[in-house]
């Protein structure tokens, strides 16, 4: 049951170009620094990227997309970046806008294999626009499938060789429900640990989601606004 | 007239004792300020945070711990950490008290218009079509009109939608206003504001009686 790899470049390397991914990730928290490097190095293209942001100009997927590596964005908010912008505007890149629960939600729907939910947010919306309508005790919905990757890209704090996870602090985010909806699901983490030295109590993400793990090295960890008071 | 301090101090007068509160990016951010003595509430940051804190001394931020807005912020005594899933498990389950966000327009019927500029500004929802589709309580902070001196309180909005009939208070420059059957009903008007200026900002169905009391900060 050991899923330990190497290194960023052998975990990524059957990734080719026009696959489906999955990056876990809040903005620039929690985002998988060492795959993103890797994915950039190796310069396969055609991608489609499920994040809920798309980095900033020139850290995590904004580093894609410098490399015109990305075809299409599945996002909630896309807010802090300008070659992201450009090249949506330019019509190189697709983009897929959508309700940020919703995202969450589909992809854990697609982890645990149920097909589609009933949602209220995006009714009366562009997000409807095309979309099954149904009333429950007199409130409307809309009907959202599920969402599947082959290949999840994840960042955890600490990991062992089973693939079990816990994250930290709001680096959680989508990271665990992404590891499930992968059809290979790749982990990097900042501390990589024998089976047995983390206590099952604490696992966030269980092993039975994760194909691969690697420890991960030269963390940049970027803060987006650094917000602080006086002392 | 109120300043953005003053309608975050005035929003905060609305929280009560036992809250869980999501307050949005912008205006709503500063509530957090000006929560009444007494009052306990826990914030909500939809990134996955129950019981958000005040931004940390300089030297001690922590790029794993931000808010929505992608600040760094702390935890406090009895906060808890949790998934993106679970997070708007909690927004759409109605287990978040109150909502506070930004608007650029919101009808007489209580929608609003937030989240992209067609052919100008398409940054994305995030979480907002989430929280304003479940929301028990929505107060929404915004300007009451715009540079060019238009309303933004409106019988339809012109933007792009982020939910319908879902906002159910409204805090402005120029006044305090609930949404009723009959359009926005002003409750208070800020300090200095006649209700005259107020008829003339407002585009939307408003009903305002010429003896609305003037708010108290």
């Amino acid at each position: 049951m050991n899923k330990v790899v190497e290194n960023a470049e052998i975990a990524i390397q059957d990734i080719t170009s026009g696959s489906v991914l999955m990056l876990g990730g809040f903005g620039l928290c929690g985002i998988p620094e060492n795959c993103i490097n890797a994915i950039v190095k190796k310069g396969i293209n055609n991608l489609v990227c499920i994040s809920n942001n798309a980095g900033v100009d020139d850290f995590g997927i904004g580093l894609m997309l410098q490399k015109n590596q990305v075809k299409k964005m599945i996002s909630s908010y896309v807010g802090e970046n300008s070659i992201f912008e450009q090249q949506m505007l330019s019509g190189e890149l697709e983009v897929e806008l959508i309700p940020q629960g919703t995202l969450a939600t589909r992809c854990w729907m697609g982890g645990a294999g149920i097909p589609a939910f009933y949602t209220p947010a995006g009714v009366g919306t562009e997000v409807a626009i095309n979309k099954e309508h149904r009333d429950f005790h007199n409130k409307k919905y809309i009907m959202e499938e599920w969402l599947k990757s082959d290949f999840s890209i994840i960042k955890a704090w600490k990991g062992d060789t089973h693939g079990n996870l816990i994250f930290k602090d709001t680096a959680r985010n989508f990271n665990p429900m992404m590891a499930m909806a992968g059809k290979t699901t790749i982990v990097e983490v900042e501390i990589l640990l024998p089976a047995g030295e983390l206590d099952p109590n604490h696992i966030h993400t269980p092993g039975i989601f994760v194909n691969r793990i690697f420890q991960g090295t030269n963390y940049e960890k970027r803060i987006e606004q650094r917000t602080t008071k006086k002392r | 007239m109120l300043d953005k301090n003053q309608i975050a101090k005035r929003i905060a007068k609305e929280l009560k004792d036992g809250y869980y509160v999501n307050l949005g990016i912008g205006i709503p951010t500063l509530v957090a300020n000006y929560i009444p003595e007494g009052v306990d509430v826990v914030l909500q940051s939809e990134n996955g945070l129950l019981g958000m804190g005040p931004f940390p001394f300089e030297g001690e931020e922590d790029a794993d711990l931000i808010n929505a807005g992608k600040q760094t912020i702390t935890t406090l005594p009895g906060s808890a950490f949790f998934d993106s899933c679970t997070s708007f498990a909690m927004i759409r389950g109605e287990h978040v008290d109150l909502t506070v966000l930004g608007a650029m327009e919101v009808s007489d019927k209580g929608d609003i218009s937030n989240w992209k500029i067609p052919g100008k500004m398409v940054k994305g929802m995030g979480g907002a079509m989430d929280l304003v589709a479940s929301a028990k309580n929505i107060i929404v902070a915004m300007q009451h009109v715009n540079r060019e001196g238009q309303s933004k309180l409106l019988s339809e909005c012109t933007l792009p939608i982020t939910g319908l009939n879902c906002v159910k208070k409204v805090v402005t420059e120029l006044g305090f206003f609930e949404i009723t059957e009959e359009g926005f009903l002003l409750i208070e008007r800020a300090p200095g504001v006649t209700v005259e200026e107020i008829r003339s900002k407002t585009e939307g169905r408003l009903v305002a009686s010429d003896d609305a009391p003037e708010m108290v900060l």
